[in-house]
């Protein structure tokens, strides 16, 4: 096995698909700025990719997202396995039709007889200054949607085995990368992490928090704390978000009796209302208290530093709500 | 068009013979509906069925075609097998989509036929994915993205026709103009007399001819198959035509100028070629009329076929929306 590696979540993608595509010819990647003429990216994501497979498997493309989207679909339809970058999260509105009504929803339509697997990662996240278009949390969407998967890593590790999981999966997967944390170094250790299976990253007994993305790491920023009080918390990482590991979860709030759910996505009609609701059906008379979720304020992210630090949750504001849950 | 290939005798027979398996199977459908038979919104190609007939003669099983909610003719064009097609339109576990699909979603990928799609102008991305894969296995394979004059005011279409061209595709796309975009005509929608004029802003071939007529059909289509087989890049073909019936099915189609709609029906292509074809002596009436009642009892057999299947089970709503059955 190679020895794990500590790297950047950036690094983590760029490795996982060189990766994929040196072990699978039928891997191919396109989107904006991907190739090396364009720099590999804005973020440099895919850079060095096109030198290594060729411009034939790594196309920079036109800012196109229904065609980058399109193109993707129709090159899955015939045994490629390709994986579109649409730049952020805000962009995929753009290609929603694709998204869809095609991606999500040939393979039924076909009765079974084509599949859509393709991989479309995207990126997006509140934190750096970028406004009401370029930092949308818009998950739930996608989860809504029959016939797709979300997949949201929350560390470089995750990162890498989670996409490499994506790239192998025969239906459409969402792959939601947190430019927030897109820096953070972490140890990676090259295995595949399967969708749908969510990480108890901390064991507790007097709350589970559920969440992913950034505020994973908030979360268990707030466990310590907690600890330091002689509270104990519990810390799921959902890592996909759709469908979610409702064992995991079920079992560490069986456990817990209290269940918070944090995400970074606005908290009205969110991926925290589905979770909730599950909770609350299975486990009615084992809660000892109403499941709580805390998710961003009803309003576009905004742009001024107070007012964007103020929109999505944070360490304190999580703390607050598991604090207020525990007493 | 001087330049462009001509049909031989027994090209315009096989013309014919697909042309006249759509007619009277277009004419079936719209039988069984009005008898109450069949309850599903329908989209005839009355009118319009030399295009796909014309072009398919050209084309083999291995090549692609992406077609829309109007596009019986280009299905049936392309060799989708009658019972398949009578079991899924009657929603039927028969059916090539196992009833999933329905009339405006037909698939049947070992025809080529990958994409029936019901959103207007969303079959160009997608033949664009068809066409890098084609491109990269370096086989010839062609793909055919049809749509119709409504569609070209898209804007997924002009981003497939840039990324076409961009990266010479072995791509065809196919604008099927019948004069009317649902209600409303050319003249109310677009300013431009030509949607071929559109073509050269993408530095594609462009061409429009009388999709009516199969010499001029077949010439434009050989010749474009021929450029994308040989690794020349993608062309547009307008193809101008009328439809008869409306656009869906019930509606009286009173938007249609009236003088228009009569001289159509004077150039009803149909009558025509079968005219031509025994005048030139490509083929005996009496063999036309045997060859008419061959089709007739091939869809007569489908219909008998399709209705005495059964439905889908109700537990068919779990499988095919992802890879693995949905618990």
């Amino acid at each position: 096995m190679t020895e794990p590696v500590k790297m950047t979540m950036i690094d983590a993608i760029n490795r996982a698909l060189h990766d994929a595509m040196e072990e699978n010819g039928k891997i191919l990647l396109l989107g904006e700025d991907v190739a090396d003429p364009e720099d590999g990216g804005v973020f440099g994501a895919t850079r060095g990719l096109s030198t290594r497979f060729g411009e034939d498997r790594v196309k920079s493309t036109p800012i196109s997202e229904q065609a980058i989207v399109g193109a993707a679909i129709g090159a899955s339809l015939v045994g490629y396995r390709p994986v579109a970058e649409v730049m952020l999260m805000n962009f995929m509105t753009v290609a929603m039709d694709m998204l869809v009504n095609h991606a999500a929803k040939l393979r039924f339509m076909s009765g079974g007889q084509t599949s859509v697997p393709i991989t479309v990662r995207t990126m997006t996240g509140s934190g750096l200054s970028l406004g009401g278009q370029h930092s949308d949390f818009v998950e739930a969407w996608f989860a809504h949607t029959a016939g797709m998967k979300v997949v949201i890593p929350s560390s470089a590790n995750d990162a890498y085995g989670l996409l490499r999981s994506a790239i192998d999966d025969a239906d459409p997967v969402i792959f939601v990368e947190t430019l927030p944390i897109y820096w953070a170094q972490g140890e990676v250790s090259f295995e595949r992490i399967p969708i749908g299976k969510a990480r108890v990253c901390r064991e507790g007994s007097d709350l589970t928090i559920i969440a992913y993305g950034q505020m994973v790491s908030h979360s268990l920023t707030v466990a310590t704390e907690l600890a330091k009080q002689g509270k104990s918390v519990e810390v799921i990482d959902l890592r996909t978000v759709s469908p979610w590991d409702r064992e995991t979860v079920l079992a560490s709030v069986a456990k817990t009796g209290r269940a918070l759910i944090v995400h970074e996505a606005v908290k009205e009609y969110g991926v925290g209302a589905e979770i909730a609701s599950v909770i609350g059906e299975a486990l009615f008379g084992r809660l000892v208290a109403p499941v709580q979720r805390l998710g961003a304020a009803y309003c576009p992210v905004p742009f001024s530093k107070p007012l964007e630090q103020a929109f999505a949750p944070n360490a304190e504001s999580i703390g607050a709500a598991a604090a207020a849950l525990l007493s | 068009m001087s330049n462009y290939p001509k049909p031989d005798g027994p090209t315009l027979r096989a013309i014919y013979e697909k042309a006249a398996r759509i007619q009277f199977n277009d004419e079936r459908v719209i039988k069984e509906i009005k008898a109450g038979k069949l309850v599903m919104p329908f989209y005839s190609t009355r009118g319009q069925e030399i295009i796909p007939a014309a072009i398919s003669v050209s084309l083999t099983d291995d090549d692609y075609v992406n077609t829309i909610y109007r596009g019986g003719h280009d299905q049936i064009a392309k060799g989708f097998p009658l019972p398949d097609y009578w079991a899924e339109i009657a929603g039927r576990v028969t059916g090539a989509c196992k009833g999933k699909g329905g009339p405006m979603h037909l698939t049947y990928p070992a025809k080529g036929i990958m994409v029936t799609t019901g959103i207007v102008g969303s079959t160009a991305p997608i033949a664009n994915g068809l066409a890098w894969a084609a491109k990269l296995e370096g086989k010839g394979r062609v793909t055919i993205a049809n749509f119709g004059d409504g569609a070209a005011n898209i804007g997924a279409v002009h981003e497939a026709m840039n990324m076409a061209a961009l990266w010479q595709l072995p791509v065809i796309f196919v604008c099927q103009n019948n004069a009317y975009a649902e209600h409303t005509s050319m003249a109310r929608s677009t300013r431009v007399d030509s949607y071929a004029k559109r073509a050269a802003g993408y530095a594609m071939e462009g061409i429009r001819v009388d999709g009516n007529d199969p010499d001029e059909m077949y010439g434009a289509a050989r010749w474009a198959i021929d450029r994308a087989r040989a690794g020349e890049g993608p062309t547009f073909i307008e193809a101008t035509t009328f439809r008869f019936n409306g656009h869906l099915i019930g509606e009286a189609g009173g938007y249609m100028d009236k003088e228009l709609y009569a001289a159509s029906q004077t150039r009803d292509p149909m009558p025509i070629l079968r005219r031509r074809l025994v005048d030139q002596g490509i083929a005996a009436a009496g063999e036309l009329d045997a060859l008419d009642a061959s089709i007739r009892a091939e869809i007569d057999a489908a219909v008998q076929a399709a209705y005495a299947a059964d439905y889908p089970d109700p537990s068919e709503l779990k499988v095919d929306v992802l890879v693995d059955a949905i618990a």
